[in-house]
């Protein structure tokens, strides 16, 4: 199987609600995904369904025992708990039977401090926080990252740094990057494919076919402006 | 008290303290308190039955707990609504069903009258509920953060929350002979909610909490004694009053 994902025909509901109709495409391996759509297009949605988290109709195949590390936008936990980011991964590794020197290594590669590990979950700024998820997910030495508008309420040079560092770990390790995203000139930068969930239905494909002025209109339903990063 | 009610009650706090810090941080501290009123009609027909209290109380509980970890499977549900709704009829049955001295013994519990069944139930079941925290704890910890990450983590999440669920219906069960069905939900969820205050990460806040939910039981099984007033209120008393004092703290 050259693609580490493929899903046909998949529709998920709630109730009477169609929120993901008839949805096929495909994502080869090391490649990067970009989920795009205006707010309740069903982005997460088709997040979840891909992770076992929603009933759906139609197939999802990951490749066999593929390991997936997800990065959502939002957690259960209350901002007061007395977790800490130290907590969480102490708790994942002992999952994976990782050591202390992993916790370590994964931290470094997240670029998050010690000091910042020992603080309550809730504490953290968006960026930290963004940081300790990817972290945790790379515990678990994952092929795929998905990723849930994961500069979403950063700053400027915060969104810089988080991009580059999940492309650096994309490209240091072969990995396969889902994510959803507003940004599109993130998109344009970063991403091989693109899924559009539009108001008129879904489209799928490189960044230069999809992101056209002509088809950014028919799915938000109004001009979209953009700026591209042509490297 | 003898040595086995002693030993009984301090185990008791324990598996309270711990399991109530994952209640609490679940936000769960209303359902313990609806919960644990699954319990009347199990001891109203235990009563009938002429067998112990606990086991009818234990059996009822079980059911509870199946049917939250049900109900909140199903979306669409109002999970508080069915919650709120059945388990008053619970009560409302359980209180048809005793009468006069039992069901204040029910609703407040009785200390100093346990048999050895109940006491080796009781031991057993502490036993099993502190071994399911510890090992569980790590599981317990990724699915709170987050259900979807703990299941890329390869999580049976709905699994565990069925667990914990019975978990946390086995600890009410324990202590409905002692403090009772009104009383129990309370020390579960006051020496949580108070380690919660003062702790700063799940060690020390679980920590805090077995050494809230003893001396609570300590202090307030020597109080009833010195006061001669009932077990059960005096022992949430000095919890309450424990919580009242971590607003000191901060």
């Amino acid at each position: 199987m050259d693609n580490i994902l493929e899903v046909g025909h998949l529709c998920v509901t709630f109730g009477q609600i169609e929120v993901l109709k008839d949805l096929s495409f495909a994502v080869p391996k090391r490649s990067s995904l970009a989920v795009i759509g205006p707010n309740g297009a069903g982005k997460t949605v088709l997040f979840r369904a891909l992770i076992g988290s929603l009933p759906y109709e139609g197939s999802i195949r990951w490749a066999p025992r593929v390991r997936i590390g997800y990065v959502p936008q939002k957690l259960d936990l209350e901002r007061d708990v007395p977790v800490t980011g130290m907590d969480f991964l102490r708790a994942r590794a002992s999952l994976t039977r990782c050591s202390d020197s992993d916790i370590a290594r994964v931290l470094d590669l997240a670029g998050i401090s010690r000091d910042v590990g020992l603080k309550m979950i809730g504490r953290l700024s968006g960026g930290q926080f963004q940081r300790l998820l990817i972290a945790f997910a790379l515990l678990g030495e994952p092929e795929v990252l998905m990723l849930d508008e994961p500069t979403a309420g950063i700053d400027q040079p915060g969104q810089r740094q988080l991009n580059e560092l999940i492309r650096h770990l994309q490209e240091d390790r072969g990995l396969t990057v889902l994510f959803i995203s507003h940004e599109l000139s993130v998109v344009y930068q970063y991403a091989t494919e693109v899924l559009c969930l539009g108001r008129k239905g879904a489209c799928f494909g490189p960044p230069r076919k999809i992101l056209t002025p002509e088809s950014l209109r028919d799915i938000y339903g109004a001009p979209v402006d953009y700026h591209v990063h042509d490297h | 008290m003898t040595i086995e009610n002693l030993t009984l009650s301090i185990m008791m706090a324990i598996a309270a303290g711990l399991v109530g810090c994952f209640a609490v941080m679940r936000r769960m501290a209303l359902a313990a308190d609806a919960l644990s009123h699954v319990a009347l009609p199990g001891i109203g027909v235990a009563l009938a039955l002429q067998i112990s209290p606990i086991f009818g109380a234990a059996a009822m509980l079980f059911f509870g707990g199946l049917l939250v970890w049900a109900v909140e499977g199903k979306a669409g549900v109002g999970t508080e609504a069915v919650i709120g709704v059945l388990f008053s009829l619970a009560l409302a049955i359980g209180s048809l069903m005793a009468s006069g001295e039992d069901l204040i013994e029910a609703l407040f519990g009785s200390a100093g009258k346990t048999t050895r069944a109940e006491i080796a139930f009781g031991l057993a079941g502490s036993v099993t509920i502190v071994a399911f925290v510890v090992m569980q704890r790590n599981k317990l910890v990724v699915m709170l953060v987050s259900r979807d990450v703990a299941r890329t983590a390869g999580i049976d999440v709905r699994r565990l929350n069925l667990l914990f669920l019975e978990t946390f219906a086995l600890t009410i069960a324990l202590g409905l002979r002692y403090l009772g069905v009104l009383l129990m939900g309370a020390l579960i969820i006051i020496p949580a909610a108070t380690a919660k205050r003062l702790a700063h990460n799940l060690t020390t806040m679980l920590a805090a909490a077995i050494t809230i939910a003893v001396a609570a039981t300590v202090l307030g099984t020597w109080l009833a004694g010195w006061l001669h007033r009932e077990t059960g209120p005096l022992i949430v008393s000095v919890a309450a009053g424990f919580f009242a004092l971590s607003f000191l703290r901060r």
